[in-house]
């Protein structure tokens, strides 16, 4: 059965007609073309599919399209404009190579993103533990962990200097 | 590490660049195979094997064939007349026979022999409809008993295949037996271990995944492949699967996200796919999903091992003796013959200066996935196997492992070891002494009494590793049995307005080559990085390549680069003589600039290339217009990376649980033209030893052969909060003597080296002479108990 819903992604209002059966990771894929969005395992565990839902951090492979009527959906892509600076996160995660072969990468920024903003989580142990649903074979973590110090520094810093503008 | 993002022209080697290839990967903008939907697209679904030994009686596929959606449905019989998946290496047996090669079929037709085995491949119009119809066809299976361990496969009731009724492929030998068992018999003590080496599964993040196309206009095939040489696929594809014209074949490995060895391999599934692309004339994906990687993938290592080491009453050793047994799988994978024996046992020296060693491995199949070569393929087995007999004869002995390891270094170079390698260069002293400082042993007697107040036990070890990189002098590699040469190929473009493309047969699949080789090239060419772009990854446009693995993409494939780089600054300076009004020999090249040695006068690069292909003022008689030069480096020797790890642990003797408290390593790489990547692949490289030797391990069931641990809620993958943060420096280093970079290689180091460090520190920590891996709370735990 197929259900017509309406969301937001990526700041754009849009109106589809989905399956039900469909997960929000197929919807952004393979009907949005957002390939930033990953897909690494089948059992919610690798965080490759991570993508913001009204300012949270979810696994896009573990909720229906229809369950994100309504939402505003943020995904990779949506975190910096095209053209433009980089997120401070995503800035954070080359300046400390807090990637290799970047499979892992859109997914982990999504959940680092997500740890700054709803989890105040800043001691390395706080990072590591809050990092557990994300997968990465390459680095080690340890670079990802820098990353995620340094990101977070400079989210607090530009939202200290938004906050002493207004 | 404070080095600036946009580098100036020179001094570029030896600079953390910060990676240019990040951008797109951050911003969502990299191009994995499964992000290509091709025009016309369709998907396939492999039907897989529920046994892990049976005979196939009969297949129906009608009710399949005419479900929603599909467009073909094929079986073995469709494949039969299509040749087996090749190996690249041949073994031959001590007793001068070749290794047994039963037929690897694409699509089984006659008989089962792992789970996830192909058993028929459906092609729809969506991946949904081919999976559904795939639940369509009927199987007639005829269960017949599995062979599953290792150590036992050899004579088990199970056969693997008729053409090996005892299971073995090989038994294989290296080094001199009389000689060895000789010094043994003098030996003043002998340690002596048995041990499993644990079966890996590989799980670059990125499952393999494949897009086949085929064009009737001019009969050409193109395929894109999660893989890391592909040339290397098309070569074995076109040549000794498919017989299709290779001219006709284009293969390309976009972005792809990390390998470990797992794509290295020509697997079943891409060929099956390119295949039945012509025979429905429209494009085909396969994206394998996690479960089916964990049932598809080679793994590694599974080796059953018994090592003895004998020392004199001075502790020298005098000679090592060893028996393994490895695991093959269910069909030897491309390069599964090779890892267990030529990329195992002559790395058992180490770094010592044993004298006499002997080696004897038996390969077995059995009703598992394929076992090939994963991150160090056969140097980690071979490093835990010496580095374990190390450690354990010191603690035997009462003797400071340290000291025992100094003791026996080798200082002589070059060195022949009675294992087949000469090794160039080292100074194992020198990594040593930088990791005891880095680690803080000295000061390890007062952690542990801190520890111990605290009921924990705490522990430390050490893994001295050597390996063998940079694969590989195809000569040598070719009297050992590779059916390949080793070399790589690189070709340098410059363009008219001095800007430059390089074409690369290396593969990066998160080791950026993208920087590390503009890096050089920019350095060597005295132009700013920005104007140098690297290509790699498509037959189309590189004109040749062996891809990557055994961390051989700077050392063999930057060597090629450097080669063609000297070619166009030898014609270069001929261009540069004519405007000059110069001899040639009376050219000089630096910092980007042709000048006439003592004079002020000058031409710069760009200016040079432009005259190229503008040759109106031109010696055309004698040069042909043009900036461009390909180049083929086929290396002399290994390249030989070692170093030395230490490892800390802390364990609560109550739960078994391990906590790694510190773990240092100190590598020597050689030069080095990218700190930052070296640095991060070292990271990887000890995650995953560490992974090894507490978490990880792929387990199939005994009885059915079913596999255990088939997905991420089974299997331990490191996570963020198992590991530490690591200390990692490379060493000043001895730069390799026989390569144009004095470049070893970095890539599986980590991994190589770890393993043993952290079993032993677990060892040091609880007084027990072994421990298996991996080390989980529940082994450990267990390992107490029986101590008791």
């Amino acid at each position: 059965m197929s259900h017509k819903i309406t969301l937001k992604v990526n700041g754009k209002a849009l109106t589809r007609t989905v399956e039900d059966g469909q997960l929000l990771v197929q919807f952004l894929r393979e009907d949005l073309a957002l390939t930033g969005t990953h897909v690494g395992c089948d059992t919610s565990q690798c965080g490759a599919c991570t993508v913001h839902l009204n300012g949270r951090a979810v696994k896009s492979c573990s909720l229906l399209t229809v369950q994100a009527s309504g939402a505003e959906i943020t995904t990779i892509e949506g975190l910096s404009a095209h053209n433009a600076e980089m997120h401070p996160m995503q800035a954070a995660f080359k300046e400390c190579h807090g990637l290799q072969c970047g499979f892992c990468t859109p997914g982990m920024v999504m959940s680092a993103i997500d740890l700054v903003e709803n989890h105040a989580c800043s001691s390395e142990a706080e990072i590591r533990a809050a990092l557990e649903g994300n997968i990465c074979r390459c680095t080690g973590y340890h670079n990802i962990v820098r990353a995620v110090q340094t990101g977070s520094a400079a989210m607090t810093a530009a939202m200290t200097a938004s906050r002493s503008l207004t | 590490m404070n080095a600036p993002d946009r580098a100036v022209t020179s001094g570029l080697i030896g600079q953390s660049v910060r990676r240019r290839e990040d951008a797109r990967f951050l911003t969502g903008r990299g191009q994995y195979t499964d992000d290509i939907v091709l025009p016309r697209q369709t998907y396939a679904y492999f039907l897989r094997s529920p046994y892990a030994n049976a005979l196939i009686k009969s297949i129906k596929v009608a009710e399949a064939e005419s479900a929603e959606g599909v467009l073909g449905v094929y079986t073995g019989e469709h494949f039969r007349a299509v040749g087996g998946l090749p190996c690249g290496w041949l073994i031959t047996s001590l007793d001068g026979t070749p290794m047994k090669e039963p037929r690897h079929p694409i699509i089984c037709d006659t008989q089962v022999r792992h789970v996830g085995d192909q058993v028929a491949l459906v092609v729809a119009e969506t991946y949904e409809q081919a999976k559904a119809a795939a639940q369509l066809i009927e199987v007639d299976y005829d269960e017949q008993t599995p062979v599953v361990d290792t150590a036992t496969a050899k004579g088990a009731t199970g056969v693997v295949h008729a053409e090996a009724p005892d299971n073995v492929c090989y038994t294989w030998g290296c080094g001199d037996k009389a000689a060895t068992d000789a010094a043994m018999a003098t030996a003043a003590h002998i340690t002596r271990l048995e041990f499993l080496n644990n079966r890996l599964i590989p799980n670059a993040i990125e499952p393999r995944a494949a897009n086949a196309s085929y064009n009737p206009a001019d009969e050409s095939y193109t395929l894109y492949v999660a893989n890391q040489n592909p040339h290397v696929e098309r070569l074995l594809m076109c040549a000794f699967v498919l017989g299709i014209p290779e001219h006709k074949v284009r293969v390309v490995a976009p972005d792809v996200g990390g390998g470990f060895g797992s794509k290295i391999f020509l697997y079943a599934e891409e060929t099956a796919l390119t295949w039945a692309s012509k025979q429905i004339g429209r494009p085909i994906k396969w994206t394998a999903d996690r479960s089916e990687a964990f049932l598809s993938d080679a793994h590694g290592r599974d080796h059953a091992t018994v090592a003895e080491m004998g020392l004199d009453a001075d502790n020298k050793f005098v000679a090592m003796r060893v028996h393994t047994t490895a695991n093959l799988g269910a069909y030897l994978s491309t390069f599964g013959s090779a890892v267990p024996t030529i990329l195992y046992a002559t790395l058992l020296a180490g770094q010592y200066a044993t004298p006499k060693i002997y080696a004897e491995v038996t390969g077995v199949f059995t009703n598992t996935a394929p076992v090939d070569a994963y991150r160090g393929a056969g140097r980690p087995e071979a490093t835990y196997t010496v580095e374990r007999l190390v450690e354990t004869a010191a603690k035997e002995l009462g003797l400071d492992p340290a000291e025992l390891r100094r003791h026996n270094f080798i200082r002589t170079f070059p060195y022949a070891t009675p294992v087949g390698l000469s090794y160039d260069v080292g100074d194992y002293d020198a990594t040593l002494d930088a990791v005891q400082a880095l680690a803080d042993v000295a000061g390890f007697a007062a952690r542990r009494a801190v520890s111990e107040a605290q009921g924990l036990k705490r522990g430390l070890g050490y893994s001295c590793y050597i390996e063998a990189c940079g694969l590989a002098p195809s000569n040598i590699a070719g009297a050992l049995g590779a059916r390949a040469g080793l070399f790589e190929a690189g070709e340098v473009r410059v363009h008219p307005t001095g800007k430059v493309t390089v074409f690369t047969g290396s593969h990066s699949h998160g080791q950026g080559h993208e920087t590390t080789f503009a890096q050089v090239v920019a350095h060597k060419l005295g132009i700013p990085i920005e104007d140098v772009a690297i290509e790699h990854g498509d037959t189309a446009k590189v004109l040749f390549g062996m891809g990557t693995y055994g961390s051989r993409s700077l050392s063999v494939g930057g060597s090629a680069i450097v080669k063609a780089l000297d070619k166009v600054i030898a014609k270069g300076k001929k261009i540069a003589a004519h405007l000059l009004e110069a001899a040639d020999t009376d050219i000089e090249f630096e910092d980007g600039v042709f000048k006439v040695a003592g004079t002020d006068k000058s031409v710069p690069f760009a200016s040079v290339s432009l005259t190229a292909y503008v040759p109106h003022n031109y010696p055309l008689e004698t040069l042909e217009p043009g900036l461009n030069e390909n180049a083929f480096y086929d290396p002399t020797n290994f390249t030989y990376p070692s170093g030395s790890y230490v490892c800390e642990v802390e364990v609560d003797p109550l739960t078994g649980v391990v906590r790694i408290d510190r773990f240092s390593a100190v590598d020597d790489f050689g030069n080095i033209v990218n700190p930052m990547i070296v640095e991060g692949q070292v990271h990887g490289g000890i995650a995953q030893g560490i992974g090894q030797a507490l978490l990880e391990h792929g387990i199939y069931d005994k009885e059915t052969g079913q596999l255990l641990t088939g997905s991420y809620m089974d299997y331990a993958m490191p996570r963020a909060d198992d590991l530490p943060s690591f200390q990692v420096q490379t060493a000043k280093g001895t730069p390799c003597s026989h390569n144009p970079l004095g470049v070893k290689g970095c890539g599986e180091a980590g991994a190589i080296g770890s393993p043993p460090a952290v079993i032993s520190a677990i060892c040091d920590a609880l007084g027990l002479k072994d421990l298996a891996m991996p080390a989980t709370p529940h082994t450990v735990w267990s390992a107490i108990q029986a101590a008791r």
